[in-house]
């Protein structure tokens, strides 16, 4: 089980990195990143294509090794724990190319990940239809994801949009303590994208966020702060006003004058 | 009671009432099962070739918990059904006659060695998969070979006694109590099979071959899921393999050959994998073949069903259920032209 915070350490780190650096045949994927994210923050990882975001991503999930560096999650090391042990630990990820299980509908998928979060090895050999909480929860979660009408459909049938939903209600069943949305919007029409960045915005306070995004109207809508990735080390960190003004970042990624508007704009929708 | 809390009940009922239906009994599976019984009374000559279905049938299916399930992939599933094999003869031979206990043996002996290469078998991608299951196939085959005063070796296994079933019904030369054994057998760990199916265990392990990767990143144990799968698979062939030697009273090194492990594959994609009838479908459909093309051109059958073979898999690559859905999608369609094609 995940473990639930107090309110008490409610300012406590929920995920760090310190000094993490990643070699892969003598090339530098991620070099020295050091990040410190409070609990509940609303924080963005920007940068251009082959800045290192995917590798930083893997290392901190798991999925990947660091050639050095420690990574804590709620304070405890967790470098050496397994991907799989992470995900129990509270710390929980969606895929910029979906990842979901065509052939199951996506009552099943939750309930799937559901039993998974819970691990009960006396109810692993019972029948799925005997599992009536997980189903509850289940389909809760369907629903504030606005997935309730099509919950008994195959999800190959459903429509992209749904599935990027389903996407991140699959790691929200993990009940992660920190979430990393790896541009969740990626492929969505741009008209429909607002349907996302509205389910993610009304995620409760207590889940840290980080979003990898392409986007950037949706990165100065969402973020609170920002860390520009760089050549795989990072460029700067800041509130989005900072990023937005800062020389650095235009030049090498936002591309001049356009960012500081977008940001303005952005800032007066919110 | 407020309309909120209402209509979330309502759809709390729906969504279960969703996954019970995809796990009911189905008319067709009943059918299915009185097609024994109908066999034993229309062809009451031809009870060891019934038998052999049978037995055919549970190694197929153990192959579709592996394959179809787990999605692990097996060029040397003939490892597990000679285990079985020789275990059930070799307690036969030496005294221990009672044939449910010499299957429960059998399944043990089978599942740990399927427990013990399934750590193998897991490293690496299909292709390595491939060859450490046709490998350790071939290990076994050459051990049974070379362990000539335990197993007969190139002789066979001889002098193998198997006591009444339940102490009461002997084997007898009709073959009447083999036939019904094979089958009780059958329906019983079928009934096991489909109950793992529809279990946490059995939803995990469609998720784990539906997309691996996706798995470890909810946290579920993938390893230990395909261990199990592993081990139950191979403990499954030991009971068909089992079944065979107290049945025919006979074992030998065939029962290891890599030629049993393409054929069972074959049997399994010829009814199609995942859904736990493709095994039993294919088996009667592959015998059957076998014994009509015999009987028609005795020397060349193999030619003959090899063309009906490659025919099948031209046409469908889910075997004759994908045929089926196919088949039944294009009546859909001309019957009702409006709508769009419904089961594909």
């Amino acid at each position: 089980m995940n473990a639930i915070a107090s309110p008490g350490v409610a300012g406590s780190t929920a995920l760090a990195a310190e000094g993490l650096v990643k070699h892969f045949n003598g090339i530098t994927a991620t070099d020295n990143v050091s990040l410190t994210l409070p609990r509940g923050a609303r924080h963005a990882l920007i940068g251009p294509n082959g800045a290192g975001k995917t590798t930083l991503i893997n290392l901190l999930t798991g999925v990947l090794k660091p050639s050095a560096g420690r990574i804590l999650l709620a304070g405890e090391d967790v470098t050496t724990a397994s991907a799989q042990q992470r995900v129990q630990r509270g710390l929980a990820r969606t895929f910029q190319i979906n990842q979901l299980y065509a052939e199951l509908t996506p009552l099943e998928t939750l309930v799937m990940a559901i039993m998974q979060r819970r691990g009960n090895l006396m109810r692993w050999w019972q029948p799925v239809t005997r599992q009536r909480e997980a189903c509850d929860e289940a389909v809760a979660l369907l629903e504030r994801l606005g997935l309730g009408s099509v919950m008994a459909e195959r999800t190959s049938t459903l429509a992209y949009g749904k599935r990027r939903l389903l996407e991140v209600a699959l790691a929200l069943a993990c009940q992660p303590q920190v979430l990393l949305l790896d541009e969740p919007a990626a492929g969505v029409p741009h008209g429909e994208r607002d349907e996302i960045l509205e389910t993610i915005s009304e995620l409760p306070r207590d889940v840290t966020l980080v979003l990898i995004e392409h986007d950037m109207e949706m990165v100065f809508r969402f973020a609170e702060r920002i860390s520009v990735l760089v050549s795989g080390a990072l460029a700067m960190e800041g509130t989005p006003e900072e990023v937005a003004a800062s020389p650095l970042v235009r030049e090498v990624y936002l591309g001049g004058a356009h960012a500081t508007a977008t940001a303005a704009h952005a800032r007066k929708g919110a | 009671m407020s309309a909120v809390s209402e209509t979330g009940l309502a759809s709390r009922a729906a969504a279960h009432a969703s996954l019970v239906a995809a796990r009911r009994l189905r008319p067709a599976e009943i059918a299915f099962w009185l097609m024994p019984i109908a066999g034993y009374f229309l062809f009451p000559d031809r009870l060891a070739l019934l038998s052999e279905i049978a037995i055919l049938g549970l190694f197929a299916l153990s192959l579709d918990i592996l394959l179809g399930f787990a999605g692990i992939v097996s060029l040397g599933h003939a490892a597990f059904f000679g285990l079985g094999a020789y275990t059930a003869g070799i307690l036969g031979k030496y005294g221990w006659t009672e044939p449910l206990s010499g299957l429960a043996i059998a399944a043990l002996v089978a599942g740990a060695v399927g427990f013990i290469t399934s750590f193998l078998v897991l490293r690496g991608n299909d292709l390595t998969r491939l060859m450490v299951t046709l490998g350790v196939s071939l290990m076994l085959a050459e051990a049974a070979n070379r362990l000539g005063w335990l197993t007969g070796g190139a002789d066979g296994l001889t002098g193998v006694m198997i006591g009444p079933v339940f102490g009461v019904f002997e084997f007898d030369i009709f073959g009447v109590t083999a036939y019904w054994y094979a089958v009780g057998v059958l329906f019983v760990l079928f009934c096991l099979a489909r109950y793992l199916a529809s279990s946490v265990f059995g939803l995990t392990l469609r998720g784990i071959k539906g997309n691996s990767l996706r798995m470890a990143a909810i946290g579920a144990p993938v390893n230990l899921n395909l261990v199990t799968a592993y081990t139950i698979g191979a403990a499954y062939a030991g009971v068909a393999g089992g079944l065979l030697a107290q049945t025919t009273q006979f074992a030998s090194l065939d029962v290891l050959e890599f030629q049993r492990s393409a054929e069972v594959l074959l049997v399994l994609l010829i009814g199609g994998s995942g859904y736990l009838y493709g095994g039993l479908i294919g088996a009667v459909l592959f015998k059957l073949m076998h014994d009509l093309l015999s009987d028609l051109t005795p020397q060349y059958w193999q030619f003959w069903l090899g063309i009906l073979l490659v025919v099948l898999v031209l046409s469908s690559r889910e075997g004759v259920r994908g045929l089926y859905l196919r088949v039944a999608a294009r009546f859909a369609r001309s019957r009702h032209p409006g709508r769009k094609g419904g089961a594909a």
